[in-house]
């Protein structure tokens, strides 16, 4: 824990520094490859829809004493159409049949519960027209829509139009790798797993918000100077929010894990279980997302930008010129370093202005010391 | 430069405590329910959700309908003497849906009876006849079967009676049901667009003993020629078209008349419905009177989902726009057929899209994990920021377990106040906000220590971070709670009550944040024990890089002396 937090301070003065930024690549390489695996499991596999949404209806029975075979048996007698039946760890056993009225549905549950030897009162049945999960998920969607549309129209006033980009391609991201897993594991989609994925969608953005904020920070006024680039300032932000977002994801997945052992221990299938699932993929997914993605890939963006391709111009020619002396950043520098390679900035000829601009005596201090 | 010291950490503690005072008080007011209302999910229960169509093709449902339409289905389920049954709207227009959840499981009745549709129209009566099959042509030999034309001609007592309360009705055990059920639904209802032969020859074949033709629940084409059965299958009735509509009726109530001898219901009706009246009433009170075996005859049915409620005649043209039905009522009979007058006419078809039954021991199951799943979780966070933050940990813990208070105190008092039903996705909302109530104290904790990293002194660094992170904060929760608002007015079923929760959750944690955490991080900082910097309050030197506390030395000029790169 002390070793964490010493780290913390090393990383919050740049003496530790994890190339974020400047590996970007890579990280965009193994995010194409994650996301790629969840699409195409998504087109190929597809998703195995609950009964909420196929329709149907579905028998819980508690500590039963019946086989499978025979619950199988039974209810295929009493409804006289294929089911499914699978037992859960907890010994609860469970009955999905086809559509059933309500009150083929209490003599089902009345069978159900007579050959696996508990009362009918234990039983918890539901049925489930097969337009109301649709009708579920439409909503949620709508919801979906405007929510993202108001989020990017708040975040475009608060940050920036590219920042609201990087916090949804995360987003997008986190979404799609959680719904690639639901493909890949064919775990069951309920009206639980929209609202875990909607959940994740809060906490994505949220935590994508929280790095923003500092990167907003750090790079507040950065066109002002010759020292540092964009993608360093920006590098440097993650590294000084890294404790922050280890503590925060440990301390959001706890609970989730806490329901998912206790969820599965005691009930066996169920809401809870369903949404500590989604939450605990999808949070993970979140916090790499924000430190991972949603930066590296506002950085990308922000390279495109006038002001800050001549910034990087700046601060290259400053440092080839050998001007920065021992003392000034060396985040900097070792993001320097990797940047370069990169390409995008080291022919750049040097524009007049920014050449005359780097001489100028800047504060060797970062000003965000000195800053409120 | 300085960052203006927070005025008064003291009174923004107090006026915390004020508040859970209040909502204590206010929770646990003597004589009130202090309990958390459950959902049916963690009490047990049976759900029905409802969704209601209009009847007619590409109408809107109103909201006015809606509430007709959930007012009626309570006096239905309050009519069962179930106890603290709820029945509820979600959305409006075309997306809106009723619940209706009630305690206790096996309530097939509820299902059957919430479900059935209220559509109500007046038509003129064709014929009155036995119950059971004709097989010759001769239908009109029916009329010595004596119950029917009596009921139908003087008084509608009894037919209306049978309509007062559906649950009255034998409720038909599940076997039954479901083996009727099995047999194949109830055939669709007799109608044609003329009195033709065929259609007569189908009325005729019409067993009205048979209880799937008589239960109703199947309404009617206004339009069309009907042969149905009345309530309690006693009698058959060939109907002609609708001439008024239940939505004609404005008004109905049962009155008890100052000369008269019993209840009678007194009705009014719209500009068209009056119009339409006086015409019919003039042409059926020149008529013969039912059972005489005359066709058309002086009756004009009331018609409740496609079965007859009652048959009165006209004993004098109607011309006024107001009518009474006289009877022999109780006034109990009286009430219901008014009732069904006033409120039986919305043109809504109710379909049953979720039906779900929990066992109250399952229900409790669930709650009870959910219950240990959140201690477990909270007790794991607090053990990870004690042993992390130190003192600002304890801080942190302290700051949780009263955002869990206020939470509770907030959910008994929206329980009593609004209704607010905790369900399993609620409890589930409940936990994964401990995740972002406990980031907005670390970004809080973090923010502090850079501070210090800085170069100021503790007393400062906890007024500068606050200043720096509360912005972080209020942007982030922003987010959070825009997603919980947009969902909770967009969505149906259980992802409200999860959005609900969440929006309740983000509001508490800003208030806890601005009015505990934060005073409470500045008044420690004045004390001498934390600005000594021991190992114990998570603020040690060793952990901030030599910085001091109180701004003694500062060694942040130093920073990059002694950079090693490490690749990520």
């Amino acid at each position: 824990m002390s070793r964490l937090g010493g780290l913390g301070h090393k990383l919050y003065a740049g003496e530790v520094s994890y190339d974020f930024v400047g590996r970007r690549r890579t990280w965009y390489i193994i995010s194409a490859v994650i996301l790629l695996v969840a699409i195409g499991a998504l087109v190929f596999r597809g998703l195995n829809f609950g009964i909420e949404f196929r329709g149907g209806a579905d028998f819980s029975l508690p500590n039963a004493t019946c086989s499978v075979e025979d619950a199988r048996s039974t209810a295929e007698e009493a409804t006289g159409a294929q089911v499914i039946v699978t037992e859960t760890a907890s010994g609860t056993v469970r009955v999905q049949t086809e559509e059933l009225t309500p009150a083929q549905s209490s003599d089902v549950a009345g069978i159900l519960a007579d050959a696996c030897g508990i009362p009918k009162d234990e039983v918890k049945a539901q049925v489930v027209g097969p337009t109301w999960g649709a009708e579920i998920s439409g909503k949620a969607l709508q919801g979906l829509v405007i929510f993202l549309l108001l989020v990017t129209i708040f975040l475009s006033i608060y940050f920036e139009w590219r920042m609201a980009l990087g916090a949804l391609v995360a987003l997008a991201h986190d979404l799609v790798i959680t719904v690639g897993i639901y493909a890949l594991t064919g775990l069951e989609v309920t009206p639980a797993t929209v609202i875990g994925l909607l959940t994740i969608l809060g906490y994505s953005l949220y935590d994508t918000v929280v790095v923003f904020d500092k990167v907003k920070e750090n790079t507040r006024g950065i066109t002002g100077q010759s020292v540092m680039t964009f993608g360093e300032a920006a590098n440097l932000a993650i590294n000084q929010m890294l404790v922050r977002s280890i503590n925060t994801s440990v301390v959001a997945l706890l609970p989730v894990v806490a329901i998912i052992v206790v969820g599965a221990g005691l009930l066996g299938a169920g809401t809870l279980l369903d949404l500590a699932v989604v939450l605990a993929i999808g949070m993970a997914a979140g916090t790499y997302s924000s430190i991972f993605i949603a930066t590296p890939f506002l950085v990308t963006l922000k390279e495109r930008s006038p002001e800050i391709k001549a910034l990087q111009a700046r601060v290259l020619a400053r440092r080839k010129q050998g001007r920065v002396p021992t003392g000034a950043p060396t985040a900097a520098g070792a993001a320097a370093d990797s940047e370069e390679p990169d390409g995008s900035s080291a022919p750049v000829s040097i524009d007049p202005s920014a050449a005359g601009s780097a001489p100028r005596n800047q504060p060797r201090r970062r000003p965000r010391s000195r800053r409120k | 430069m300085a960052p203006q010291p927070t005025s008064k950490p003291v009174r923004l503690l107090v006026a915390l405590g004020v508040l859970i005072v209040g909502l204590a008080v206010w929770a646990f007011w003597p004589g009130t329910d202090s309990s958390v209302r459950l959902g049916l999910d963690l009490q047990g229960g049976t759900q029905v959700i409802l969704k209601p169509t209009p009847v007619t093709e590409g109408a809107e449902i109103t909201d006015e309908q809606l509430e007709q339409t959930v007012s009626i289905i309570r006096q239905r389920v309050d009519g069962l003497g179930v106890a603290e049954a709820e029945v509820t709207t979600q959305g409006s227009g075309d997306g809106a849906v009723i619940v209706v959840s009630v305690p206790g499981v096996n309530q097939d009745r509820v299902v059957d009876l919430v479900q059935r549709t209220a559509l109500l129209d007046f038509r003129p009566v064709w014929g009155i006849y036995a119950p059971t099959p004709a097989t010759a042509a001769e239908e009109t030999a029916a009329p010595d079967a004596s119950a029917s034309p009596e009921a139908s001609t003087e008084d509608g007592a009894e037919d209306a009676a049978s309509e007062e309360a559906p649950a009255d009705e034998p409720t038909p055990s599940p076997e039954a049901t479901a083996s009727a059920a099995a047999e194949g639904e109830a055939a669709p209802l007799v109608q044609a667009d003329d009195n033709t032969p065929e259609f007569q020859e189908q009325v005729a074949a019409l067993d009205c003993t048979d209880p799937l033709n008589y239960r109703g629940g199947r309404p009617d084409d206004p339009e069309k020629w009907l042969g149905t059965c009345d309530t309690t299958g006693t009698a058959k009735y060939n109907l002609q078209p609708a001439f008024i509509k239940g939505t004609n009726v404005t008004n109905a109530n049962a009155v008890l008349p100052q000369n008269g001898v019993g209840w009678v219901v007194s009705l009014e009706f719209d500009g068209e419905g009056a119009s339409a009246l006086a015409d019919a009433s003039t042409e059926l009170s020149a008529l013969p009177e039912c059972g005489t075996g005359a066709s058309p005859c002086n009756a004009f049915a009331i018609v409740l989902d496609g079965v007859v409620t009652s048959a009165p005649r006209f004993n004098e043209p109607i011309l006024g726009g107001s009518a009474q039905i006289e009877g022999n009522f109780t006034a109990q009979e009286a009430r219901d057929l008014a009732n069904v007058l006033k409120y039986g006419a919305l043109p809504v078809t109710l379909e049953p899209v979720d039906i779900t039954t929990v066992s109250p021991t399952v229900g409790n199951d669930q709650l009870r994990a959910g219950i240990i799943a959140g201690l477990l979780g909270l007790l794991l966070v607090a053990i990870y920021l004690i042993v992390y933050y130190r003192a600002l940990g304890i801080v942190a813990v302290l700051s949780l377990a009263i955002a869990a208070a206020v939470l509770y105190l907030t959910f008994i008092v929206l329980s009593k106040a609004i209704g607010l039903t905790l369900t399993l996705a609620g409890v589930a909302g409940a936990i994964v906000a401990i995740g972002i109530t406990a980031d907005s104290f670390i970004v809080y904790f973090e923010r502090i220590r850079d501070e210090i990293r800085e170069g100021r002194t503790l007393r400062q660094a906890c007024d500068s971070g606050w200043i720096r992170a509360r912005r972080t904060l209020l942007a982030a929760d922003f987010v959070s709670l825009l997603a919980a608002v947009v969902l909770y007015f967009l969505s149906v079923g259980s992802v409200r009550g999860f959005a609900f929760v969440l929006g309740l959750t983000t509001l508490i944690d800003v208030l806890i944040a601005f009015w505990f955490t934060h005073p409470l991080v500045v008044i420690m900082g004045r004390w001498s024990w934390m600005q000594r910097g021991s190992k114990l309050t998570g603020l040690d030197s060793g952990r901030l890089g030599g910085a001091s506390l109180t701004g003694a030395v500062s060694k942040r000029s130093r920073r990059g002396s002694s950079t090693k790169e490490v690749s990520a």
